[in-house]
């Protein structure tokens, strides 16, 4: 973490925070972003490949709502022993259908967000997580949205 | 959406091309013309099967290491006003009301919290607590304390 804001610099910084924003749907689009920046183009190419290879970015590109794709979206916790907790991480990891997932200072101590293409699909890995763990699956999905702004200043 | 795009989401769904015309080069893996891709893309958009188009950064990397995920005990006949408050704060990165899980969990809010530094995602938490006021009859933050998976949503590609 020290290390890339060590080595983030000013540019990378404006590059980082116009991209959360958005990306233009245009033949040169990079071209066009990176006049915004008063970079070159090859400088803007170049520092995203690089912030994506450092894990700076996670993802650059498209980002699709697993819902109206007719998918199903939900949060989910587990309570695992400290001892087991590596173990599990590999289990419920292997799962494709787990998007992110994060250990929590939590008597709940990991959560993890599920996409799948039908609620059935849903239920059916809640049910293959607690098979293979043996731990109850605290199933959260979301009731109400009131806010998503994905952005955080860089 | 259709086959094609849904044959465009599984090719960008990892991430768009960096080559200068990222949208040609789409093009010429899906063997459609560019201007199909473009319009395509656009009309996702518009109609929200694309949130946006852009940048996802690792909030760890960018010095955010207290992410707090805040949760809250208010009452169900409250909530929605109070979760349309609470969105509202400008530090709150997302808003939900979900499910209590009683009585191991009783929380039904939930708000996103992200802070350089301790000090300052606290400030962040009492904010909300000022906003939720008397209706606040229970909450707890949980930090995470690593990323242990994080990649895009995919499907169809199983």
């Amino acid at each position: 973490m020290a290390f890339a804001s060590q080595t983030m610099d000013k540019i990378d910084r404006d590059v980082i925070n116009t991209l959360q924003v958005g990306f233009p749907i245009c033949d040169a689009p990079y071209r066009q972003v990176a006049q915004s920046l008063g970079i070159s183009e090859s400088d803007l190419l170049a520092r995203l490949q690089a912030l994506l290879a450092n894990g700076t970015l996670t993802r650059f590109g498209p980002l699709y709502n697993a819902e109206q794709m007719g998918g199903a979206l939900t949060l989910a916790a587990v309570k695992i022993p400290a001892e087991r907790f590596e173990k599990v991480t590999d289990i419920i990891n292997a799962f494709p259908e787990v998007a992110h997932n994060y250990a929590r200072s939590h008597e709940l101590n990991m959560w993890f967000v599920l996409a799948t293409e039908t609620p059935e699909q849903q239920q059916h890995t809640i049910s293959a997580i607690e098979q293979e763990t043996g731990l109850a699956v605290f199933n959260m999905p979301k009731l109400k949205e009131y806010f998503v702004n994905l952005r955080l200043e860089a | 959406m259709d086959d094609t795009d849904r044959r465009i989401m599984h090719a960008t769904q990892a991430g768009l091309p960096l080559t200068p015309e990222p949208y040609q080069t789409l093009a010429e893996q899906l063997d459609l013309t560019k201007e199909d891709i473009m319009q395509r893309m656009a009309a996702m958009h518009a109609s929200g099967i694309i949130r946006r188009i852009g940048a996802v950064p690792n909030h760890y990397k960018l010095g955010y290491r207290f992410n707090g995920m805040t949760v809250w005990d208010v009452p169900d006949d409250k909530i929605d006003e109070l979760g349309q408050q609470v969105g509202q704060l400008p530090f709150v990165s997302h808003c939900y009301h979900r499910p209590r899980h009683l009585p191991d969990w009783p929380y039904n809010l939930f708000a996103m919290v992200h802070g350089k530094t301790q000090a300052e995602a606290d400030g962040q938490i009492i904010q909300i607590a000022e906003v939720l006021g008397e209706h606040c009859l229970g909450r707890d933050v949980l930090y995470s304390t690593k990323i242990l998976k994080k990649t895009g949503f995919r499907s169809g590609d199983r």
